[in-house]
């Protein structure tokens, strides 16, 4: 299982990154969420939304092994054994491992909770295989 | 403070001052945010009979509890101050992404006081805030300044910016943001340029203190549920709110050549499908919003783009121009937009001139040479630009907003400038629609629908009907829809989604700590209409009864053509209106809050 993204049907309203940072993080933050959304306005006038596909490439480069995997089968970061070495950043193709040292103590990625998904009023997030 | 960014940012423009203080726990609780906050302010800040362009005025930008939250459509931020357009209250809400980042700045209040001595922006990225200087900004379209400053800060940040309208102090300049969404009404705008400030860069990356974390999350989910599984969520999403259009035209709502009519013949072409068939490209919503009315659009035949139209731009700047064509009402946009002026006063301003030229009291020796007939787009596009620009004599002339032009030109023209109170009137005509005139008469910033939209209730209960319960509609529309730009989130989701109103205090609750029904939160919400109310009479002399009246066109000239043809309100039931509404108000035969009135909203201390 995965998250999926239409950026063509993203409006922008962002509700995905609040409940995001509410799950991930037990805080309302919407700089502290999982999925990428970046507006290209006014020209050519899209947004661009950027999900983790859960492909494991951060998890095979860690070197304490703080990506597990949940019961969901979703990649997670363990807070506790991440030592912010940002291996895992790179890595990603979909540029959704974040690392911010100003927000956060660890890494974070998305754990497919599925909550962008409970608010998205557009259709544009959902999950599949 | 749970729900709050917990710090009011003082900018005074005048010594390149910035200063911040912990929000009052008092104001939070008799005012909680916004609009609320906005008015406290200005009443208490911004001394009597202060010039509206001059130092003494003062501009608030306030979010709300809800602003940023996992609320639906919690994008709202109010813009306040002593409006240069009136003369009395100015509250201008906007949406996007800018009330949101306040908070996550830490942010409840900025308070603009003073004038700078060069053109400034205020750059807020968390706690580090500065004053730069903006000469190279200045003179730029507000669309292009945005470009550069998000250009050079990075996506993250969020910019509110004025064009040339607001540098230039046209009476209703308005602020931009999100590349389309505007604090448009009142000349907020004018006041940002008077003080030279010509943008406000904000980013904020704290998390907002919440009471319960469960309970809020649990709350927020479940107004995000009943949105979604709302039966017209599809179809406002796909039209927003352009989707009155049609409805307007065939109940003679749509403000048509100067509010002569209510139905314009060309309406299937600027409607709602019109409009999503040819130059929707996507939808564009506010921070949080599940059921986005913004739409984003691509005019081909310009090359160019823009958000919207929303339905106010095509009522007043489509039909109430003559002009027939959603590409053509689209670029209009575009234009007022990066001049910075106010989509639906330029509108409805430019009508009256067209009237005015049509009835010969205006030539082209007044019009720089301009034929403004009703219909002509490109003179349309030409007048915006003069407006903003203040060019020549009509554009001079227009920049003053319907009610100083029409005094200034006379004539008779007085009697088809379409305002109350010197604000432009909003996108419905009201010939007779008596709910939706009376709140137009007393919206408190002037003719604007926002506070009472009552037009389905006078078709609902009879249009030309005056009884009282049509007037305590209007009252308790007008003391709960504002709330949601005081709590900082759409209303949109209420109206236009039937959502259970009740699904909010849970949310409120959680996020606050503080339990509030709807019963408490309508009673801040009167408290607040009076208090704007006493600020209309602290500021204008020999304000009252007649400052209530509607457009004169609307009880002496029915419209000759569509749904509305022949109908029209009596002015003994203008009269009528105002008795019922003063006397259930509590104001007297003047409109003046009465003494018991502002002692039982415990306002008395403040107005004293």
């Amino acid at each position: 299982m995965r998250l999926y993204a239409d950026s063509a049907k993203c409006s922008g309203c962002r509700a995905c990154l609040v409940a995001c940072s509410l799950n991930l993080f037990q805080e309302s933050n919407p700089k502290k969420a999982s999925l990428n959304l970046i507006a290209h306005f006014p020209n050519p006038g899209v947004y661009e939304m950027k999900v983790c596909t859960q492909c494991g490439d951060c998890a095979a480069v860690c070197p304490t092994e703080a990506i597990k995997q949940n019961e969901r089968g979703a990649f997670y970061v363990d807070f506790a054994e991440c030592n912010l070495c940002e291996a895992c950043v790179p890595e990603c193709p979909e540029e959704v491992m974040f690392v911010r040292p100003e927000l956060a103590n660890n890494a974070w990625k998305c754990d497919l909770c599925g909550d962008c998904v409970n608010v998205c009023g557009t259709g544009a997030l959902w999950i599949a295989e | 403070m749970n729900g709050y960014g917990g710090s009011i940012l003082r900018v005074n423009l005048t010594e390149g001052k910035v200063t911040k203080k912990p929000t009052p726990a008092q104001m939070a609780r008799d005012f909680i945010g916004g609009r609320g906050f906005g008015l406290y302010l200005l009443f208490k800040e911004v001394p009597r009979n202060a010039d509206p362009l001059g130092p003494e005025n003062k501009l608030f930008v306030s979010s709300g509890p809800l602003s940023g939250m996992l609320v639906p459509g919690a994008g709202k931020c109010d813009w306040t101050t002593k409006s240069p357009l009136t003369g009395g209250y100015a509250s201008a809400s906007m949406g996007g992404h800018f009330t949101a980042e306040m908070k996550y700045a830490g942010i409840d209040s900025m308070i603009f006081e003073g004038v700078s001595a060069n053109p400034v922006y205020l750059l807020i990225d968390n706690d580090k805030i500065q004053l730069l200087d903006a000469s190279h900004l200045w003179g730029r379209g507000a669309v292009d300044v945005e470009v550069e400053l998000k250009h050079k800060y990075g996506e993250e940040f969020q910019v509110a910016a004025i064009g040339p309208g607001g540098e230039n102090q046209v009476l209703y300049a308005c602020i931009n943001h999100d590349f389309g969404r505007q604090a448009g009404r009142g000349g907020v705008g004018a006041v940002m340029g008077n003080k030279k400030l010509k943008a406000i860069v904000l980013h904020g990356t704290k998390s907002v203190p919440v009471a319960d974390l469960e309970g809020y999350r649990k709350a927020g989910m479940a107004l995000y549920k009943a949105c979604k599984d709302a039966e017209g969520l599809a179809e406002w999403s796909r039209y927003g709110t352009t989707v009155v259009t049609s409805w307007c035209n065939e109940v003679g709502a749509l403000p048509t050549r100067n509010f002569s009519a209510g139905s314009f013949e060309q309406c299937d072409n600027i409607n709602g499908k019109a409009m999503r068939e040819q130059i929707v490209i996507t939808d564009k919503g506010c921070f949080g919003c599940p059921s986005p009315c913004g739409k984003y659009s691509s005019m081909k035949r310009y090359n160019t783009r823009v958000e919207g139209p929303e339905y106010e731009t095509i009522g007043l700047m489509g039909s109430n121009l003559g002009i027939g064509d959603i590409q053509d009402v689209a670029e209009a946009n575009r234009l007022v937009d990066d001049e910075g002026i106010d989509s639906i006063s330029t509108g409805n301003t430019i009508a009256w001139a067209m009237e005015c030229y049509e009835k010969g009291i205006l030539t082209q020796a007044d019009t720089d040479g301009l034929e403004l007939k009703f219909g002509n787009t490109q003179a349309v596009f030409t007048l915006i630009k003069k407006i903003a620009h203040r060019e020549g004599k009509i554009g001079n002339l227009l920049a003053l907003g319907v009610k100083r032009a029409a005094q200034q030109v006379g004539k008779g023209s007085e009697t088809f400038a379409i305002h109350v109170k010197g604000m432009e009137q909003s996108g419905y005509a009201t010939h007779n629609a008596t709910a939706m005139l009376l709140a137009y008469m007393t919206c408190d910033v002037g003719a604007h629908h926002n506070r009472s939209w009552a037009i389905t209730y006078d078709l609902q209960v009879g249009r030309d009907r005056v009884v009282p319960e049509k007037v305590a509609r209007v009252i308790w529309l007008q003391n709960f829809r504002p709330m949601f730009d005081v709590l900082g989130s759409c209303r949109l989701q209420w109206v236009e989604l039937s959502i259970d109103r009740d699904l909010y205090p849970p949310v409120l609750e959680a996020i606050t700590g503080i339990k509030r029904s709807w019963e408490d939160l309508e009673a801040v919400g009167n408290r607040i209409w009076n208090l704007s109310r006493m600020y209309w009479f602290r500021e204008i002399d020999g304000f009252g009864r007649e400052w209530d009246y509607p457009p004169q066109r609307f009880y002496t000239e029915p419209p000759k053509t569509g749904a509305t043809a022949g109908q029209i309100t009596k002015f003994e039931d203008v009269q009528r209106l105002l008795d019922i509404y003063y006397e259930q108000r509590g104001w007297d035969g003047n409109g003046l809050p009465t003494s018991t009135t502002l002692q039982d909203l415990n306002l008395s201390a403040l107005v004293a």
